[in-house]
């Protein structure tokens, strides 16, 4: 209990942290303002078979990304890099440290992906024309496919972060993301793509993310450009909600094996590896 | 413990009392840290048995956990928190354990001063020096007030004056908490300052046990004696230097000037103990009881 609310002010601290670090903001702020340039650039296009603005069925989709990129690349690449640095290692030396670590750690990215999502939809009503937000519908489903797709990309991430070997090849995750999303019709929609790279793109949470915000936030004849020209909301929360599942129950196996590894000699090990580098 | 087919600890056999501040010294390689690590929870041994705080630290629980306290070495971690906000919060996981006897977790306040951090409470992690992170590494150590106290080379890097700050630290949490200290060093000045007991591995085993006047005076049986007299110096070595001074003066009587009786420091000792271990020669068991 005091472990579970010592995790939810520990999300708390770094998530103000993260918003008052100038480095971290202007991260955000850069990425965000690619993404922004590119849909304005592509407002005036329309979606293939439609007349429907291409930028903004982009921003509805990369709403969708948010929460697929952050789940998996940013909770794996902190976890690598925690595990690197002795954070882990300072939660495995009190009591229920562990607890308190990861439960930090899921609460400062939620609120990451919530806060983008925010700032996203905000930018979206006022620079973007067409989002279908007027219903109580549309922000229903919004909500069960943030919370659906957080608890489908969280432990994905937590899993991947406990098989990276170190910080230092936690870049081949957000490598291997950013290939998923490209298979993943956030940018462009899928059934443009070859059918093989349907499939696999399908196999992934960020298609189900992508189609599953459209699904939220675009007009209903929308559905006529996925695949069986449907919004596919059983097919979603069954594809989401699996990986879930798998996530949920590998993660902790996963994540005490690491944290059983974790002690003063290895993080020294680490350590002097990486002052090697720099020197 | 083993590390592939070579055994790396073998026989390190101890004991350390309530209140007590027992040093692991010992040439690199000796098993120091795994020792410690063992001990911490932090390893699984191979074989052998270990109670520490009367439960097997391999398999205790988060009860047994918040008994104990552990300086890590800060590198890169928390960089974003402020001190007072760190501790605060680490503090935090050890309240369920307050007992009338140790109230947990120690006050934040009073644990920035006692480590002498005050003026730096507010500082982020990052912008602290060394020697202040390694102050904050003690208290991280401390928060909980731990019955027992790991200290993995608590001083490497320190200026003297850090150094001199730190042993004091020591001193107090062992003689006003009552904390047991377990601390590993190369410095041999520091573990005859800090430590009532002083243990001695190499090659993966205990050579020496005892405090370090019991260690001078078991492995060297003979004193040197200096002095002078009309302006000559002299200098012999003796079993009996009681005997020997005795005898002096009663030869020279008053003649004798400069007198000096010098036992075999620490050093001395330690560098013959590791030598012969290291040698492989049978090694004189020295063990002292407590």
């Amino acid at each position: 209990m005091t472990a579970t609310r010592a995790g939810f002010v520990r999300g708390w601290i770094e998530l103000k942290q993260t918003l008052t670090t100038p480095g971290d903001v202007i991260t955000m702020a850069i990425f965000s303002a690619l993404f922004l340039a590119v849909m304005l650039w592509t407002r005036h296009t329309t979606v293939p078979g439609t007349q429907f603005s291409l930028g903004t069925a982009m921003l509805v989709s990369v709403l969708g990304m948010d929460v697929g990129f952050n789940g998996v690349a940013t909770l794996g690449g902190l976890l690598t890099v925690e595990r690197d640095d002795g954070t882990l290692l300072r939660a495995k030396a009190i009591p229920n440290g562990m607890t308190g670590y990861l439960i930090g750690k899921l609460i400062t990215v939620s609120g990451t992906v919530l806060i983008g999502v925010g700032i996203r939809l905000i930018t979206g009503v006022l620079l973007f024309s067409g989002l279908a937000l007027a219903s109580a519908g549309a922000w229903l489903t919004l909500i069960w496919v943030l919370l659906l797709g957080l608890l489908a990309t969280l432990p994905l991430g937590a899993l991947l972060g406990s098989l990276i070997p170190s910080a230092r090849s936690a870049g081949l995750l957000t490598l291997s993301v950013s290939g998923i999303i490209a298979v993943s019709g956030i940018f462009y929609p899928i059934t443009h793509l070859p059918h093989w790279l349907q499939w696999a793109g399908q196999a992934f949470p960020m298609y189900w993310l992508g189609l599953g915000m459209r699904s939220a936030l675009l007009p209903g004849t929308m559905a006529a450009v996925e695949i069986g020209h449907s919004w596919r909301h059983l097919e979603t929360s069954l594809m989401l909600a699996a990986w879930a599942v798998a996530g949920l129950a590998l993660a902790p196996v996963l994540l005490r094996r690491v944290a059983r590894r974790e002690s003063g000699a290895s993080v020294a090990a680490r350590r002097e590896r990486a002052l090697r580098r720099m020197g | 413990m083993r590390y592939g087919k070579t055994d790396v600890l073998n026989g390190v056999t101890f004991t350390a009392r309530r209140g007590e501040v027992v040093a692991l010294l010992g040439p690199n390689g000796a098993g120091k840290t795994t020792t410690i690590e063992i001990l911490e929870g932090f390893r699984i041994r191979s074989a052998g048995e270990v109670s520490v705080l009367g439960a097997d630290p391999a398999h205790a629980g988060e009860a047994w956990r918040a008994r104990i306290g552990i300086v890590l070495q800060s590198w890169r971690d928390h960089a974003k928190w402020q001190v007072r906000e760190l501790l605060a919060h680490l503090g935090s996981y050890y309240a369920p354990y307050s007992t009338a006897r140790v109230a947990r977790p120690w006050d934040t306040d009073d644990l920035i001063a006692a480590v002498g951090l005050t003026e730096h409470a507010h500082k982020k992690v990052r912008r602290l020096s060394g020697g202040q992170r390694r102050r904050l590494d003690v208290a991280i150590g401390i928060v909980g007030r731990p019955e027992l106290l790991f200290l993995d080379e608590p001083t490497a890097g320190f200026d003297p004056e850090a150094r001199r700050e730190f042993h004091d630290l020591v001193h107090k949490l062992a003689d006003s908490e009552n904390t047991t200290i377990l601390l590993t060093t190369h410095d041999l000045d520091e573990a005859e300052k800090l430590a009532d007991r002083i243990l001695i591995l190499a090659g993966g085993r205990v050579i020496a046990d005892g405090s370090a006047d019991e260690l001078s005076r078991r492995m060297s049986t003979q004193a040197e004696v200096r002095w002078s007299r009309d302006g000559q110096r002299y200098v012999h070595s003796a079993d009996d230097a009681t005997g020997y001074v005795r005898e002096l003066f009663r030869q020279y009587g008053e003649s004798v000037q400069d007198l000096e009786v010098r036992r075999a420091s620490l050093e001395d000792t330690y560098m013959a103990l590791v030598r012969e271990a290291e040698s492989g020669a049978p090694a004189r068991h020295l063990s002292a009881v407590a």
